[in-house]
């Protein structure tokens, strides 16, 4: 039950909004779904405490610790997200820059794509969890070309090509982890091949030649979802040309949707293989998604290409902290996409917010947005704050505890050089976020204040970064069940 | 075990995929290329029927039918409508000249049958033997896709792939769940839809749709 509602709840709202007349009051009934999924998510994660599972739908639904947790996150960053949207929605009506229609068009396709994220951690089997995941790729195209602009039209081009190529090699994977599964006796046929379940527990028997090569084809493919080096190159045009709400979502949780569909991978194959395969091809991908974003940073110009290199980097912490694969380093790795959920969404919209009254994304030409704005220029610098991984925010804990996965099992090396492109990252970082916020000598004009609708969410999103970084409590038991899903 | 002429016909059609994948790199009118196109996705929908008839499976015979459908006619016809618009295209200038990339087609064949070597090994049997067909038109769609320029050429690389995979997927086993196979075939349709709006907004808005001269976006 609580399923079907997590998925019908902004599911309706996307219809209503395809089937009414565009008003503003559709945005927010968008918003107020959101709000609703991530209650039911929170819901979700009371019943699936204690290692119980919750199915539904003839068992194609399975809600187990992990997908819960993954129903919280996209809960929380959509309903932040969703918020700006009314903001958004609004200005580009009022500026005449967009349609009545395709307003509409936006949160139809907006409510689509929360909806086949939440399906995605929500499916049983691991072939329904690739058709959510390509479907998402679908229903954000013409979200990141919404603004119709010639740069918007050539990201959503380069998104969609690279993006479905990637997602074929993640099905050429699933076929031979099929191919492998149907080889083992006793294994069930037909439809529940791919079952989660069924092959957790044939996991052992899986043939190890036809499962190198599945996890090399699936890291290749959902990594390019997530946006680990080398098929990263997409990731800054659509995230940097996308509106707000949407860069915040598809930064925010959608590459986090797609690196959920590789731990469930890499727990199968780690039951075949032993740890160390797949090990070695996420340090490889991580290690070059820190070099790659570490190279690029210091040289940006434009702050929303700058948060997208930055997501990339917080995706290499991620593939390294799985690669280390102890229960510790996991559950880190699941504060990790929490936090940098939170942190990166409220940089997103906050840039947004920049972008429309600044009307310009370069960073050289805002200079000085504290002395105008200093309510958003406070924002946007505490969003810096946290994502370059400083207390009192989560993402502190939790790369410390990444780290400290990954020298327990012999990857200290890899740990050192992740802290040297982090290194890196930080001093590009701050310089550039140093010159937007107080750079110039701009003080003649009076201080403007942004309006609640902006800031209030983005507080929001902040203290509770910040409150998940101080005390773990509510979250550190669902946590610690998510992660034992995975690592058994 | 399937033989006899059930056996040939099925090496027929894998074989006529990656030809077709072979002869995409061939052809630079942009025409042909669409011609071809079609051709694979009936060769692939051909080589669904023979391994439904051949197991008696009613829902792969649909597969077979969906994969006609979208591969043999709806995504050959999308692409047509874009080329319409462009009347005597070509893809003018690829990367790597045709007597190269037939070269480099050669090469990711052997690279194909190397890198499958243990998985035919492992379970020999007459459709796994062809299996390394299905991954050199992958290998063959993904050299497409960086070495050609235009907007359709780089659509038919992506499709190349993709049938690459279905090919794969049907030798190894049989169709994987028909849900997801149904979904995968869908999900490629809307796609290309997507892809064939946005070429043609980009048609309308730049007047060609060539990716060499979009290059705004770049580090």
């Amino acid at each position: 039950m609580l399923c079907y509602a997590i998925l019908a709840v902004p599911a309706a709202a996307g219809v209503l909004a395809g089937v009414l007349r565009w008003r503003l009051l559709l945005a927010w009934l968008a918003v107020g779904a959101n709000a609703a999924a991530l209650g039911l998510g929170i819901a979700l994660a009371v019943q699936t405490d204690q290692h119980r599972t919750v199915h539904a739908l003839d068992g194609a639904i399975r809600a187990d610790a992990l997908s819960a947790f993954m129903v919280v996150v996209i809960g929380v960053i959509s309903l932040l997200a969703s918020v700006q949207a009314v903001r958004y929605l609004e200005a580009e009506v009022i500026a005449g820059r967009c349609e009545a229609r395709h307003a509409s068009l936006f949160i139809v396709l907006g409510q689509l794509f929360v909806t086949c994220m939440l399906a995605a951690v929500l499916a049983a089997n691991l072939g329904g969890v690739w058709v959510a995941v390509e479907a998402t790729t679908i229903a954000t195209t013409f979200l990141v070309g919404h603004r119709r602009t010639d740069r918007a039209l050539e990201a959503s081009w380069k998104y969609v090509l690279i993006c479905s190529v990637g997602i074929a090699l993640a099905f050429l994977g699933t076929v031979f982890v099929y191919f492998a599964a149907l080889q083992v006796p006793g294994h069930p046929t037909g439809a529940s091949v791919l079952d989660w379940t069924s092959l957790m527990a044939a996991s052992h028997h899986l043939n190890p030649a036809v499962m190198r090569l599945a996890m090399a084809l699936l890291v290749l493919g959902y990594g390019t979802k997530v946006g680990l080096a080398p098929m990263h190159s997409w990731l800054p045009d659509a995230h940097s040309q996308a509106p707000a709400p949407v860069s915040a979502l598809m930064s925010g949780v959608l590459l986090t949707v797609a690196f959920y569909a590789l731990l469930r991978f890499k727990a199968i194959a780690d039951g075949a293989l032993g740890p160390s395969y797949v090990r070695v091809l996420l340090v490889i991908v991580g290690l070059a998604s820190l070099l790659v974003a570490a190279s690029l940073l210091l040289s940006q110009r434009d702050y929303k290409r700058m948060l997208a290199y930055h997501s990339i980097e917080h995706m290499g912490l991620i593939a390294l902290g799985a690669a280390a694969g102890t229960t510790v380093a996991i559950a880190a790795v699941l504060l990790h996409i929490l936090g940098h959920g939170l942190a990166k969404a409220v940089l997103f919209l906050a840039s947004g917010e920049i972008l429309l009254v600044e009307g310009t994304s370069e960073i050289d030409k805002v200079a000085a947005l504290v002395a105008r704005r200093p309510l958003l220029g406070g924002i946007f610098g505490f969003g810096l704050v946290a994502l370059l991984g400083l207390p009192p925010f989560s993402l502190f804990v939790s790369e410390l505890n990444m780290i400290r996965g990954e020298i327990t099992v012999g990857l200290g090396w890899a740990a050192g050089l992740s802290l040297a492109a982090m290194a890196v990252i930080f001093a590009a970082v701050m310089a550039h976020g140093r010159h937007l916020l107080l750079g110039g000598t701009d003080t003649s004009r009076n201080p403007v204040r942004t309006p609640r609708l902006v800031t209030v969410p983005l507080l929001g999103g902040l203290a509770a970064c910040a409150a998940i970084g101080v005390s773990a409590w509510p979250l550190q038991s669902l946590l610690y069940s998510a992660a034992h899903v995975v690592t058994r | 075990m399937i033989a006899g002429t059930e056996l040939n016909l099925l090496e027929l059609a894998a074989g006529v995929v990656l030809a077709c994948a072979v002869l995409a790199l061939w052809r630079r009118d942009l025409r042909a290329l669409v011609a071809v196109l079609a051709l694979q996705g009936v060769a692939l929908a051909a080589l669904a029927a023979v391994l439904s008839v051949h197991d008696g499976d009613a829902g792969l015979g649909a597969v077979a039918g969906v994969v006609l459908a979208a591969k043999g006619m709806v995504v050959p016809g999308l692409l047509a409508r874009v080329v319409r618009r462009d009347p005597g295209s070509r893809e003018s200038a690829p990367l790597l000249n045709v007597p190269a990339s037939l070269v480099g087609a050669a090469a990711l064949v052997v690279i194909a049958y190397l890198s499958a070597g243990r998985l035919v090994s492992a379970f020999p049997g007459p459709t796994t033997r062809l299996a390394p067909l299905g991954l050199a038109t992958v290998l063959v769609g993904l050299f497409v896709l960086v070495t050609r320029r235009k907007a359709v050429s780089q659509i038919v690389g992506l499709i190349l792939v993709d049938n690459g995979v279905a090919l794969v997927a049907f030798l190894l086993t049989a169709g994987v769940p028909l849900l997801v196979e149904l979904g995968a075939s869908l999900d490629v349709l809307l796609v290309v839809v997507v892809l064939q709006v946005l070429a043609t907004t980009m048609r309308d808005r730049f007047g060609h749709v060539d990716l060499d001269q979009l290059r705004e976006l770049h580090d």
